[in-house]
């Protein structure tokens, strides 16, 4: 099979509560239940760790769906911490269609941590959502020429500018 | 605190249209507690400046910076350090921030990422309500502590107009009319009867309608080189 017949395989983050979803997601492959070998799932002490500016720095480094995974309303460990995350989700998903993303790229689902079986649906329900969207049409940073061009031009590898340090440090200059 | 919002990104993209390299700048202060302009703000409108720009087919660098208070000279000094490769400042300072850099950077464009919107206070987490218009003579002590010339749509000196209904203002029923207010206000502290004295029409010249203001405070002036 050449490059191009290669099926679309979608690049799926999943931040998960330890307290339920991290835990569902570990109960699923204990059960031997499949979800999509692409989703990388980070563990989180709280969906209410959650950022906008997190979730959005995801898409922008190229994944093409995420996930955020909380526990059942009324059941949160920190009393509240999936409702913010709810809100957070709800914010940044209006932020994606502004830029020009589709906002179901992004979703949160609620669980506890006996719902193993739960988890492999929901995640498998993601990965054909994204499936039926395509490839993120952000592709990552460097492949989409983002970063100014005074690298190498022989190799064509573009050096990081002093703003795109500046970024990456995160503290500006 | 002064108050601000960001504006929309459709805006910000019009705004930018053309520009590569651009150096936003967020200011730690007011706009930091009021959620428009501070590290976080910075990181999520120029992530996302980022992404518009790639899907535009126009991929444009932005780089993030927050200096601890954007309205003075001293702060936003250290940043004329490699601004020649920014072809525009973008700030997420109020207009006092925007313009602060304007005048220290005059030949650098320098665009507004917030529309600026009022001095006022958190009323609740998530909320926030204007209470001065910076008006150059303050009643506070004569309106117990509530401010009409903010919080009364029509600044009056003497309400409620016939407009207010049921603790209500007239032009909208979800603000408390600021003259029922000051009347329980005073009435609580005993002092209703001080409001049955008519107040005189304002002198506006301290206020916006005498054009820019200044203060001027000649004990803290550096004294002229000449006389060092
Ligand atoms: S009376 Fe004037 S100075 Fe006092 S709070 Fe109101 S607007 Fe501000
Ligand atoms: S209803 Fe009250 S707040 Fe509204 S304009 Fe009249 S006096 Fe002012």
């Amino acid at each position: 099979m050449t490059a191009a017949e290669t099926p679309f395989e979608p690049k799926i983050v999943a931040f998960c509560c330890r307290h339920c979803a991290y835990a569902a997601a570990d109960l699923a492959g204990t059960s031997r239940l499949a979800y999509p070998p692409s989703l990388n799932i980070v563990e989180l002490p709280c969906t209410g760790r959650v950022d906008v500016l997190e979730l959005l720095r995801t898409f922008e480094d190229g994944v093409d769906g995420l996930l955020v995974a909380g526990c059942l309303p009324g059941r949160c460990h920190y009393l509240a911490g999936n409702l913010h995350a709810r809100q957070r989700v709800d914010y940044a998903q209006r932020w994606l269609e502004d830029i020009g993303l589709e906002g179901e790229r992004l979703r949160m689902i609620n669980l506890s941590a006996a719902m193993g079986a739960q988890f492999a649906e929901l995640a498998t329900e993601m990965a054909e959502t994204i499936k039926g969207l395509g490839p993120s049409p952000l592709g990552t940073r460097r492949a989409a020429g983002e970063i100014p061009s005074i690298g190498c031009a022989a190799c064509g590898d573009p050096a990081p500018s002093l703003a795109e340090s500046a970024h990456d440090r995160g503290d500006g200059r | 605190m002064i108050v601000a919002k960001q504006k929309p990104l459709s805006e910000l993209t019009a705004m930018l249209d053309g520009y590569r390299n651009v150096l936003a700048v967020g200011c730690g202060t007011c706009v930091t507690v009021c959620f428009a302009g501070g590290v976080k703000e910075v990181g999520i409108l120029a992530s996302a400046l980022r992404m518009a720009r790639r899907l535009d087919g126009q991929p444009m660098s932005v780089a993030e910076t927050t200096v601890q208070r954007q309205c003075e000279a001293e702060y936003i000094a250290p940043l004329a350090e490699g601004l020649d490769e920014f072809d525009a400042i973008l700030s997420l300072g109020c207009g006092v921030g925007v313009q602060t850099l304007a005048e220290r950077f005059p030949d650098k464009r320098v665009l507004p990422a917030l529309d600026t919107t009022f001095m006022g206070l958190p009323t609740e987490q998530g909320v926030w309500e204007e209470r001065c218009q910076g008006c150059g003579h303050c009643v506070l002590d004569i309106t117990g502590g509530i401010c009409p010339v903010s919080r009364c749509a029509k600044q009056l000196m003497n309400g409620p107009c016939g407009g207010s209904q049921g603790g209500m203002c007239e032009v909208d029923s979800d603000t408390p009319c600021a003259w029922q207010l000051i009347w329980e206000r005073l009435d609580r502290q005993g002092l209703a009867d001080r409001l049955l004295e008519i107040q005189p029409p304002r002198d506006w010249s301290t206020s916006r309608d005498g054009g820019p203001r200044r203060i001027v405070r000649d004990d803290l002036r550096l004294p002229p080189p000449e006389d060092v």
